[in-house]
């Protein structure tokens, strides 16, 4: 059954120059899902977060939400349709407390201005809770600075939550974090899960997204080559030997004939 | 039973405990200032005890410090959004002549005071201008506004001061400046000290409370990151230094109130000391995080070191080796409150 994807993409281009980056790539998201997207490097998967954020618009194909077809797509449509996108560097302001990196730029205040502090700090204390922040180290008062790697990407995660995203789109969560850390951030992203919000897990370390995808989508080129769910892929290494047989055969595409 | 209330009373004293570590952990910048003003002033009493045992010393501070509060105020501002504005002594010169002059022509005080604060808008903006849109370095840029502007001052002056003595016994004259409330004798205490007061809790609630404050710490912190959340940078920017300008012609108005007379050179010493109180206050260089109330208290310390040295009996001639002192001991003290995280 199509029609319940809360987002799809049908054959989706876009270019730049004489270089498609997406050619025709179409998949859809269901709720409570998380959709582990992987590809190397210019496998267009940067392009793809860009074009379901809003900030590229596609050069052909359709964005569907909800079964309606979506015009005019920008990045406050995006928004509009519950689509927040947490970017590698994350959007943090490291000296300010988890309350104003969960709040900024869209503060809770009355029309003088004037900042509902108590309200902001009752919600990021839900929030917190809510994707499973259990360290009584910190509360919504600390800064941001005193939290670890996977901590930083919880509150980055939290700020989605509160603006009601049903999909969130994580870019490489988990690149330059510890074992312990990427259990952190897997553990905020089953919490969003459970909640019935879906998750598109952008990753290079197959192992990490193994673990946390319910579905694979592998890109190369610009192209979705594979999709699978988890249960037809015995281990993460079966996928690897997947990922393994894509790049060869590109590497095969590329030979000169004959040669 | 006792054995049961017993841990839970011990408890609720930790939880408090930990309620006052976290708000001095919160405000240790402003705390460590005002401890170092506290002891500053230990110092001078015992070196002085006649004189620092009396209110004159307290008011003979209290007359000029209300100008420096008006401008380190949103300087604080400036900084936290990682800029920096070296022009404020002109536009303090600039913005004072605007009301001098029309004081002077028989204008209605109120009318001048107007006239200082657009002028005072419209150099903050032009200023703002020239290091956002323009993207000039903050630093160089305000610094050749404010010799530009002091040549400007000087051409309109052509060396003349302007002295408005019928200010005195007006309304507004009084308002600002008097002394409304009579502390011992025939000492009052200075009405701008009150205003300058009440600027800086204005100052605090906008920092703290008020999302022009808060969208400001976020810019000076991450620049990319508040653009990414749909922060207007800079705007923002703009707006700090448009809000300098604001505190530059308020902290002109008053000076001019005190001294009767407009110099050429009027706001031409308050670079360095206005700077230093900053510093001294608790504000980091780097942006993101400040004091206001820091702010006000370093001035403070500042404005006290010239009337201490003198009145501790040493000769004028330690007054910048205290200056230097001081602010190098306090900034050291700063130090231990944590340098830059990211």
């Amino acid at each position: 059954m199509k029609n319940d994807f809360i987002i799809e993409l049908q054959d989706v281009t876009k270019s730049f120059g004489n270089v498609n980056a997406v050619d025709g790539i179409s998949f859809g998201v269901r709720p409570g899902e998380v959709v582990g997207l992987i590809g190397d490097n210019g496998a267009g998967k940067s392009t793809l977060i860009k074009i379901l954020s809003g900030v590229h618009q596609p050069d052909s194909g359709q964005i569907i939400v909800r079964g309606q077809e979506a015009q005019h797509w920008n990045a406050a449509r995006s928004r509009e349709s519950g689509i927040e996108t947490v970017y590698q560097d994350r959007a943090l302001v490291p000296q300010q407390t988890i309350t104003r990196n969960i709040f900024m730029g869209r503060e809770i205040k009355n029309r003088f201005g004037v900042i509902k502090v108590k309200t902001q700090y009752e919600e990021a204390n839900r929030l917190m809770r809510e994707i499973g922040f259990t360290s009584k180290v910190f509360d919504p008062d600390s800064p941001v600075a005193t939290l670890s790697g996977g901590e930083r990407q919880g509150v980055a995660i939290a700020r989605a939550l509160y603006f009601d995203a049903d999909l969130i789109v994580l870019d490489e969560p988990t690149t330059a974090l510890s074992l312990i850390e990427t259990a952190k951030v897997f553990g905020f992203v089953r919490n969003v899960r459970e909640r019935g919000r879906s998750i598109i897990f952008i990753g290079h370390n197959i192992y990490h997204v193994y673990d946390i995808a319910d579905r694979f989508v592998v890109l190369d080129r610009g192209k979705v080559v594979m999709t699978a769910n988890k249960s037809e892929i015995a281990s993460a290494e079966v996928l690897m030997q997947h990922m393994q047989e894509i790049a060869e055969m590109a590497h095969a595409d590329a030979e000169p004939v004959g040669a | 039973m006792g054995l049961g209330a017993k841990p839970s009373g011990q408890q609720n004293a930790r939880e408090d405990a930990s309620e006052l570590v976290k708000w001095m952990r919160k405000n240790r910048r402003a705390l460590t200032s005002t401890l170092f003003l506290i002891v500053m002033l230990i110092g001078f009493t015992a070196a002085n005890t006649e004189v620092f045992s009396q209110f004159k010393i307290y008011r003979s501070v209290m007359i000029s410090l209300p100008s420096w509060i008006f401008l380190v105020v949103p300087l604080v501002f400036v900084v936290t959004a990682g800029e920096i504005d070296l022009s404020f002594p002109s536009v303090v010169g600039l913005s004072s002549y605007a009301f001098v002059s029309i004081v002077d022509r028989g204008g209605d005080p109120l009318l001048g005071i107007a006239a200082a604060l657009v002028v005072g808008v419209v150099l903050g903006y032009i200023n703002g201008i020239l290091v956002v849109r323009i993207g000039l370095s903050a630093l160089v840029a305000t610094l050749g506004m404010n010799f530009f502007l002091r040549g400007f001052i000087n051409i309109l002056a052509q060396g003349f001061s302007i002295a408005i003595p019928e200010i005195r016994g007006t309304f507004i004259h009084s308002l600002m400046t008097g002394d409304t409330i009579q502390i011992a004798g025939n000492q009052g205490l200075p009405n701008q000290m009150l205003w300058a007061l009440a600027f800086t809790a204005l100052g605090v609630f906008l920092y703290n409370r008020h999302s022009f404050g808060v969208r400001v710490h976020c810019v000076g912190d991450n620049p990319e990151s508040a653009a990414e959340m749909g922060i207007d940078v800079n705007r923002t920017r703009i707006m700090v230094f448009v809000f300098t300008g604001i505190g530059a012609a308020l902290a002109g108005v008053f000076s001019v109130m005190i001294n009767f007379v407009w110099w050429p050179t009027t706001g031409d010493g308050l670079l360095l000391p206005v700077l230093a109180g900053l510093f001294v206050g608790g504000t980091p260089t780097w942006g993101g995080i400040g004091t206001v109330f820091g702010g006000a208290i370093g001035t403070t310390i500042v404005a006290f070191i010239e009337t201490g040295v003198i009145a501790a009996g040493l000769t004028g001639f330690f007054t910048q080796f205290f200056y230097g002192l001081i602010i190098i001991l306090s900034l050291i003290f700063q130090r231990f409150n944590g340098g830059r995280v990211r």
